[in-house]
């Protein structure tokens, strides 16, 4: 079947099996690995990507699923010039990663946690990370750098394609 | 881990979707936000040979109020995701049991894919929105080639992934009381925040009957269906304290025992997440 989606604000069309996952969809057909598979099924979230503004493990949704649908994976975040996402900047400057496996997921849950909530209290942030798992840093940074990325204000929150796309 | 294959159909309307499944016979399945399907077919544990993806029916999702007074009933939709209702102002004013309990399902990511007519169909007895649907009484909406009819949720889950919903029929809507400001307690137990309960319990009305009806308990995961606490439910109406009548919320249960806990244990979660549960009602009433 053909599928059209919109990944990092590029449109393109591919023929896909029905039961191709949008995570292989991603990572095979689109050539964008900075998502990660760890669990491949529903508990890990190294698989987080946005779609249509809103945070999915993309190991359980279908390509066919997001045909139509605008798809931010990680390498869709920073500005064409380089310049990182608020909540990329925050992670690198509060040392939120260690191995860096559970990084892009994370990152993108964490704009899904600010886009709910701008500025999270530590609890929140853990409580909007619940589907996230990181085997390296106790939490504790990653949840430090998600506050500090608040104070960077609503942009945190946002991925590039989702300004356009909000109704 | 990779579904077996399947011819994919996206249908726009729930009249598409049921000749779809008219078509497409027994071994087509209707696919809503896919958290319990999708994984259970990466598993090869269900391989239909047609999925009819329904997400796009954009007339299922909705929370509304229809009638007054005492006979008002929430009307939610199928399609509504649980973050969906975890947000609607109209469900957290009208029955707040039940957005608390959507928030409470799995982590956001689950709740942004998630549906409530989808967490109906599939019938574990370990789910949150049955749980709390089955304490606040109410109907599951089905329409079908002969239109719709109401199912009480007393009679709609018949066992372990099983429903009196027939192949040829969707659920539609649910349909639940209004209980505005009369208590209601949820107590979930699990090990990690964001997995199915272990044991649940929901408890929601008022000693004295009024508008939110005398206090009913459900249970989550005690027998092979969500089901309700009988016998702590006849000894309050009998004048029984809390304590006394949460000391049988285990009667006439049938826990399983797996990697999380044993059925003694379970049957202790129960009697103790009841006797909180109510207190919250109680104490909110
Ligand atoms: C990691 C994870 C954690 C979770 N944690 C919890 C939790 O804590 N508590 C909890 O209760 N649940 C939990 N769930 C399950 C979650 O709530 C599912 O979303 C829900 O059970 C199924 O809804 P769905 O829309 O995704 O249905 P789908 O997976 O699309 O469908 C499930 C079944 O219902 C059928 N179906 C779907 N919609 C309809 C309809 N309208 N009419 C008739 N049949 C239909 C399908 O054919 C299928 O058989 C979790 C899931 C995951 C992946
Ligand atoms: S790989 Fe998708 S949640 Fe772990
Ligand atoms: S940094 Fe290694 S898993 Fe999180």
């Amino acid at each position: 079947m053909q599928v059209s989606i919109t990944v990092n604000g590029q449109q393109r069309t591919d023929e896909v099996e029905p039961r191709l996952l949008l995570a292989h969809y991603l990572r095979e057909t689109c050539g964008l690995t900075a998502t990660n598979i760890g669990c491949d099924s529903t508990s890990c979230g190294a698989c987080t990507v946005v779609v249509d503004g809103l945070s999915v493990k993309s190991c359980t949704v279908l390509a066919a699923q997001a045909d139509g649908a605008q798809v931010t994976t990680l390498e869709g975040l920073a500005g064409s010039d380089g310049e990182l996402h608020p909540v990329q900047a925050a992670f690198r400057a509060e040392h939120g990663l260690q191995c860096g496996f559970c990084t892009s997921g994370m990152v993108m849950a964490a704009i899904g946690v600010l886009a709910d909530n701008p500025d999270p209290t530590d609890r929140e942030v853990r409580e909007g990370l619940e589907g996230n798992l990181c085997r390296c840093t106790g939490y504790h940074n990653i949840v430090r750098a998600v506050r500090t990325a608040a104070q960077a204000g609503p942009a945190a929150g946002q991925v590039p394609q989702a300004q356009e796309v909000v109704q | 881990m990779i579904p077996a294959p399947f011819e994919y159909v996206k249908v726009a309307s729930v009249d598409e979707a049921l000749s779809a499944l008219a078509e497409h016979g027994e071994d087509a399945k209707l696919l809503a936000g896919g958290h319990s399907l999708l994984p259970i077919m990466k598993l090869r544990l269900a391989i239909p040979s047609a999925l009819i993806d329904i997400s796009g029916i954009a007339d299922l999702s909705y929370v509304r109020v229809e009638g007054d007074g005492a006979d008002a009933i929430v009307a939610i939709g199928a399609g509504t995701r649980h973050y969906e209702l975890e947000r609607d102002e109209v469900a957290r004013a009208e029955v707040p049991m039940l957005p608390h309990v959507a928030g409470r399902v799995g982590d956001p990511q689950v709740r942004h894919r998630g549906t409530i007519g989808g967490t109906t169909a599939h019938s574990d007895p370990a789910s949150d929105l049955p749980t709390a649907l089955l304490a606040l009484g109410g109907t599951v909406v089905l329409q079908g080639p002969g239109g719709r009819r109401e199912v009480p949720v007393t009679e709609f889950w018949t066992g372990f992934f099983e429903t009196a919903m027939s192949p040829d029929e969707m659920v539609v809507e649910l349909r639940v009381p209004r209980t505005g400001s009369t208590g209601w307690g949820y107590e979930k137990f699990t090990r990690r925040e964001n997995d199915w309960p272990i044991v649940a319990a929901a408890a929601v009305g008022s000693r004295g009957g009024g508008a939110g009806g005398p206090l009913r308990v459900a249970l989550a995961n005690m027998a092979g269906t969500v089901l309700r606490a009988t016998a702590t439910e006849e000894a309050l109406a009998g004048g029984a304290s809390i304590a006394e009548a949460a000391e049988l919320a285990d009667q006439g249960t049938s826990p399983g025992a797996d990697m999380h806990a044993d059925a003694d244990y379970r049957r202790h979660l129960a009697r103790l997440l009841t006797r909180r549960a109510l207190e919250t009602a109680a104490g909110a009433a």
